[in-house]
């Protein structure tokens, strides 16, 4: 079995990201009320090691991992990719040139 | 001489403007590929059942596959995180950075036209090129580096499967057994298609057989699976530097996508009964 460390740890990371990804009525959100569900009802367990319980609780670390991931990537994305292209004045203006200023526009 | 063997390439005609985006049939071959981003359209995401199974809606719309074929999932958790993922798009919609949606659509849609069979054999084609059984002899640290966490992966998946593996410092890789390989054969086909799909998925992100079937039977969590995968990168990395812009966006990335296709199998292939234990006295 995986090395997931404590459900309650995972629990709240993941109710954290749901709230990033949600905005203002996160509580509401489908998400949010389909996994407080989901670890209430395997909350009630009298055995030690309860399969379904440890099922979910890989579930909820996966699922945190890719929420997590998502966020962080675009994140990286926004700051370094999202540019997109330079326009010909700042091409121009790397090299210290300046575009030529036409009176009348061009041609 | 070549060119006068093959055709002259056709550029790809620019997409209709149509809601979905979607591939047109008529002009030729084109990708299977829906445009990068949109802006976002709809209100509310919402979820509702219908007769294939869990549907989403977008405001009153439903949503539709890039085949125009509705979009029905089988379980309830799976739906939810796909609305999820459409209601958490700001104002313009990055469909790169869905990647449930984008799996629910090649089960549906199957744009590959693989069967089961067809699959299931990809996916251990793959035993042959894995990546925890390729080893370099040197530098002596790296080789050592994959000695301490590659064994301990190919060592549980012969026991857990009981099968043979081993691996390899040769260009040629390992050589499979033909009965490890139908092991795998028939380990595989009791995943429904669904199923298959995203362990297919799984197995081309991290380029390993081994390291999906560990992932995929809770051995070791994501994180690791793609730390493993990766294993040579971090060896570098951990050498040379860290460099954000590529190292951390290729981590992250690829830890979505893991991340999701492990989630997706799981979910397809659950049956989620609450057995209540009778109380004792």
């Amino acid at each position: 079995m995986a090395a997931l460390g404590a459900p309650l740890r995972t629990l709240r990371a993941l109710l954290r990201e749901l709230r990033h990804a949600a905005g203002r009525s996160y509580r509401d959100s489908p998400a949010y009320r389909h996994v407080l569900e989901a670890f209430r009802a395997h909350r009630v367990t009298s055995e030690k090691l309860c399969r379904a319980q440890q099922e979910l609780h890989f579930q909820a670390a996966t699922y945190l991992c890719l929420l997590r991931s998502v966020r962080e990537h675009e994140a990286l994305h926004r700051e370094y990719h999202g540019r997109g292209e330079r326009s010909p004045q700042e091409v121009a203006g790397l090299v210290g040139f300046r575009l030529p200023q036409q009176p009348g526009g061009k041609g | 001489l070549w060119w006068a063997h093959s055709p002259p390439a056709r550029f790809p005609r620019p997409p209709p403007a149509d809601a979905r985006g979607g591939p047109v049939g008529s002009c030729g071959r084109r990708a299977y590929a829906p445009p990068a981003e949109r802006k976002r359209f709809y209100q509310n995401v919402s979820i509702s059942q219908g007769e294939g199974g869990f549907e989403i809606n977008l405001d009153h719309r439903k949503l539709k596959t890039p085949q125009a074929k509705l979009f029905t999932v089988p379980s309830e958790a799976l739906a939810i995180a796909v609305a999820t993922e459409w209601d958490s798009q700001k104002d313009t919609i990055k469909f790169y950075t869905m990647h449930l949606t984008t799996l629910c659509n090649t089960a549906l849609d199957n744009p590959t036209q693989r069967n089961k069979t067809q699959l299931i054999r990809a996916a251990v084609k793959f035993l042959e090129t894995d990546t925890v059984c390729y080893r370099v002899e040197e530098p002596p640290a790296l080789a050592e580096l994959q000695k301490n966490e590659w064994d301990p992966v190919v060592a549980w998946a012969e026991k857990r499967y009981n099968v043979t593996i081993g691996s390899s410092t040769s260009i040629l890789g390992p050589n499979i057994p033909a009965s490890t390989k139908e092991t795998f054969v028939s380990h595989l086909a009791s995943y429904n298609m669904w199923a298959l799909q995203g362990i297919e998925f799984v197995i081309t992100q991290l380029k390993s057989l081994i390291l999906s079937m560990s992932l995929i039977d809770r051995h070791i969590t994501v994180e690791k699976a793609v730390l493993l995968s990766r294993l040579e990168e971090e060896y570098q990395i951990r050498r040379w530097g860290n460099v954000e812009w590529a190292h951390d966006y290729d981590l992250c990335e690829l830890r979505a996508r893991t991340a999701a296709g492990t989630l997706f199998v799981h979910l397809c292939s659950e049956s989620s009964t609450v057995k209540h234990k009778l109380l004792q006295d």
